[in-house]
């Protein structure tokens, strides 16, 4: 199963980071947020648009949409 | 008494102004750092015969040098090595805040955690092991609950036992695995021929840096003899892993952080907190906003109903000292100028405090109770689509407030565009000093209508403002406004000591930055209404028209005379650019009237003056709603832009919309058939 946009997960579902795609300078901020490749992501809250807020390691972090597309996770299995 | 510094450290929202306040009992100096916009608070703390210096460095997730705090927080601990540095962790939330402990065991600084929110990590069912903690990591672990004041004696000891000892111990040694430590050594190694670098800084702190392609310590090294060397391992070392070595450094730190420490030391499950129910609510798509909405509303009116009998009290207070003053003193001029001048300007600056205090109050209240990251969550929905930034929505709420502190706040924001842009239209929140204008104005010609010539001026601003941004988006500052990055803490009970030091800390700030500027103002108003003495004090009779501020208002009557504005308006406009409460207190003087008069006072003066129609009224209060930003204001957004560029822009640009925005008011009002 290939991966979608972190933006695409809906609410309540918990998915693996693939890759975050995206600037250097992007890249480098969610890594240091802790979205990096591997880690275990669920979104919390998530409106048709606006920013979804993402629990990650253990904290609550607030993502435009546009940087959410940006995100690539695979869907974990199960409800 | 030996003295020694000692630095902290630690994420937003961990808690760490509260271990300041506790550690040195409120008392902060407050200042920016040196050439930056940043502030800085130093404080004092003794114990056991030690004297500390407290140094609080900026809130941070990391320390690259891709951001100004970070930079700061960094520089500080390379360039000034302070002789312990307590990095306050947050146990309620270990494997994000252990990146930053991490990096600061690699830069080698003498540290300390402070295990803070001890009693939130139990609440949630964490267990975790500090002494486990404190022998992998080779630092001392100190468990602490700040909001209780608990653990701070011990974390004193810790403090002053570490700043003694001359051996530091066994470090973590933080490995990036075979190929990355391998080339670290490497270039650890043609670093440490560099004898002024190495002395200096942690050479395997340079080579990691080198490896991140770290403007600032390439810079450094660039002077270096040896960077010829640097730059083949450098590019040797691009050519097999990759581009993006960065990125897998931190990949790399969060491993050993997840799979080497946190199995050791913690033990919990994820339950559905508090927090995860105030946030279904909160953050809701329907209520969210409303919610919000209510929250400002009261806060709003927190400050002005609280804070409006203690303005009035100390108002009164100084007019009763200039009665007392008129009384004894028996040379007119004298009196004049102690009773008018001198206690006119002071109760004008203290007049400003209490509403400045309870803002700052209900602001840390929602800030400390975590609330206020909820609220750019949910206003970046309506934000975003009107170009700017989730972020930017505080500092507008402030600017409700006063415009200064407001333009402060924008340093929140990352972006530089989204920063300026948010400058830039601040000025257009009606603050608290243009309320008694349009209270004034406002009661005079619409009478029994004030309060919606009033709320429409609140009105009128934000639309402004939602259309001069939108306009310098497509303009000025093409692009979209940069993504929201920003993380919601756990909500929290707020102290109400910190809340306190924090509103009083503001306080005093704006005392001290635009207290003077209002002081002397009032100082020059007087002057002008009051001279040239002989022609405006004929015979016991004040002929205000021959006075200085009536040649000013005259002179410039021409250009305001399609408003519909006569001298005295003109004249008083050119007061409020320097601080806008004070079109108020020049309308009054040059109507004559006595300090006593009070707003209803100037109204029915106004009103009976005839010089505005209810038509030309509402343009004064537009326009002084709109034309230039205070003096106090102006000095701010140049300190925040560091730019004469955008100071003088944003004065320009005020100008005109006010003139155009009156313009419009008085031209429809007349088309409307008023007169």
């Amino acid at each position: 199963m290939t991966g979608i946009p972190l933006s695409m997960l809906p609410e309540g579902r918990e998915a693996i980071v693939v890759e975050v795609r995206g600037g250097w300078g992007l890249v480098r901020r969610l890594a240091e947020l802790g979205f990096t490749s591997g880690t275990k992501v669920k979104v919390l809250n998530s409106a048709p648009s606006g920013p979804l807020l993402v629990m990650v390691r253990g904290s609550r972090v607030a993502l435009g949409r546009g940087l959410a597309m940006k995100i690539i996770v695979k869907p974990e299995k199960g409800d | 008494m030996e003295k020694i510094r000692v630095a902290l450290i630690g994420n937003p929202n961990v808690g760490k102004s509260q271990i300041f306040n506790n550690l040195t009992g409120g008392r902060a100096h407050v200042g920016n750092w040196p050439g930056k916009t940043v502030e800085k608070k130093e404080g004092f703390c003794e114990h056991k015969g030690v004297e500390m210096q407290i140094i609080d460095l900026p809130g941070t997730y990391s320390l690259t040098a891709h951001s100004i705090d970070e930079l700061i927080a960094r520089n500080f601990l390379v360039e000034e090595k302070p002789d312990v540095v307590v990095d306050i962790v947050d146990a309620s939330n270990l494997e994000r805040n252990l990146y930053l402990t991490l990096q600061l065991l690699e830069l080698e600084a003498n540290v300390v955690i402070a295990l803070n929110k001890w009693d939130v990590a139990k609440s949630l069912g964490y267990e975790i092991d500090a002494k486990e903690l404190s022998r992998i990591l080779g630092v001392p672990v100190v468990p602490t609950i700040a909001t209780k004041k608990t653990g701070m004696e011990e974390l004193k000891d810790v403090v002053v036992e570490v700043a003694k000892a001359k051996d530091k111990g066994k470090r973590l040694a933080i490995s990036y695995g075979k190929p990355y430590d391998e080339i670290i050594s490497k270039m650890t190694f043609i670093l440490q021929k560099d004898e002024k670098l190495s002395a200096k800084y942690p050479v395997r702190w340079l080579a990691i840096k080198l490896l991140e392609m770290d403007e600032e310590v390439l810079k450094l090294v660039s002077k270096s003899p040896i960077f010829d060397e640097l730059k083949a391992q450098l590019l040797e070392a691009k050519k097999n892993l990759g581009e993006d070595i960065e990125t897998a450094l931190a990949e790399r730190r969060y491993s050993i952080i997840s799979e080497v420490i946190l199995p050791q030391v913690f033990r919990g499950a994820k339950p559905l907190t508090l927090t995860d129910l105030l946030d279904k609510a909160f953050l809701s798509k329907h209520l969210g906003i409303p919610i919000f909405l209510a929250m400002w509303w009261v806060v709003f009116r927190f400050t002005f109903d609280v804070s409006s009998p203690f303005s009035e009290a100390i108002s009164m207070c100084f007019s009763k000292l200039g009665e007392i003053a008129n009384t004894y003193i028996s040379d007119p001029r004298l009196a004049s100028f102690i009773a008018d001048g001198l206690f006119k300007g002071l109760g004008t600056v203290l007049s400003f405090l209490p509403p400045i205090f309870f803002l700052f109050l209900g602001l840390a209240l929602l800030e400390d109770s975590g609330y206020m990251a909820r609220a750019s969550f949910v206003m970046d929905r309506v934000m975003h689509k009107l170009g700017l930034h989730g972020r930017s929505f505080i500092p507008m709420l402030i600017g409700f407030g006063c415009n200064v502190p407001a333009v402060m706040a924008t340093r929140t924001i990352g972006d530089e565009k989204d920063r300026i842009l948010t400058i830039l239209v601040n000025p257009l929140m009606s603050c608290s000093a243009r309320l008694p204008v349009y209270i004034v104005v406002g009661t005079a010609v619409l009478g029994a209508h004030a309060a919606v010539g009033v709320f429409s001026m609140y009105i009128l601003g934000i639309v402004l403002a939602i259309l001069m941004a939108l306009l310098f988006r497509k303009t000025l500052f093409k692009g979209k406004p940069s993504p929201l990055i920003l993380e919601l803490p756990l909500y929290a009970r707020p102290t109400l000591k910190s809340t306190l030091i924090h509103a009083w800390e503001r306080g005093r700030l704006f005392l001290k930055k635009a207290g003077t500027i209002i002081f002397l103002v009032v100082i020059v108003v007087w002057f002008l209404s009051n001279y040239p003495y002989e022609a405006v004090h004929q015979g016991g009779e004040v002929m205000i028209e021959n006075s200085y501020i009536a040649m000013l208002g005259k002179s410039v009557e021409t250009i305001f005379r399609p408003l519909g504005f006569n001298w005295m308006a003109a004249a008083a406009l050119f007061f409020g650019f320097v601080a806008k409460e004070c079109v108020v207190g020049a309308i009054a003087t040059m109507l004559g009237l006595s300090e006593e008069a009070g707003e209803e006072g100037v109204s029915e003066a106004l009103r009976s003056a005839g010089i505005f129609t209810p038509v030309t009224g509402l343009a004064f209060m537009a326009f002084t709603l709109i034309y230039i930003p205070c003096l106090a204001t102006i000095g701010a957004i140049y300190r925040e832009t560091n730019s004469w560029k955008w100071t003088i822009f944003a004065v320009v640009y005020g100008l005109i919309l006010a003139y155009i925005v009156a313009l419009i008011i008085v031209t429809l009002g007349r088309l409307l058939g008023f007169t």
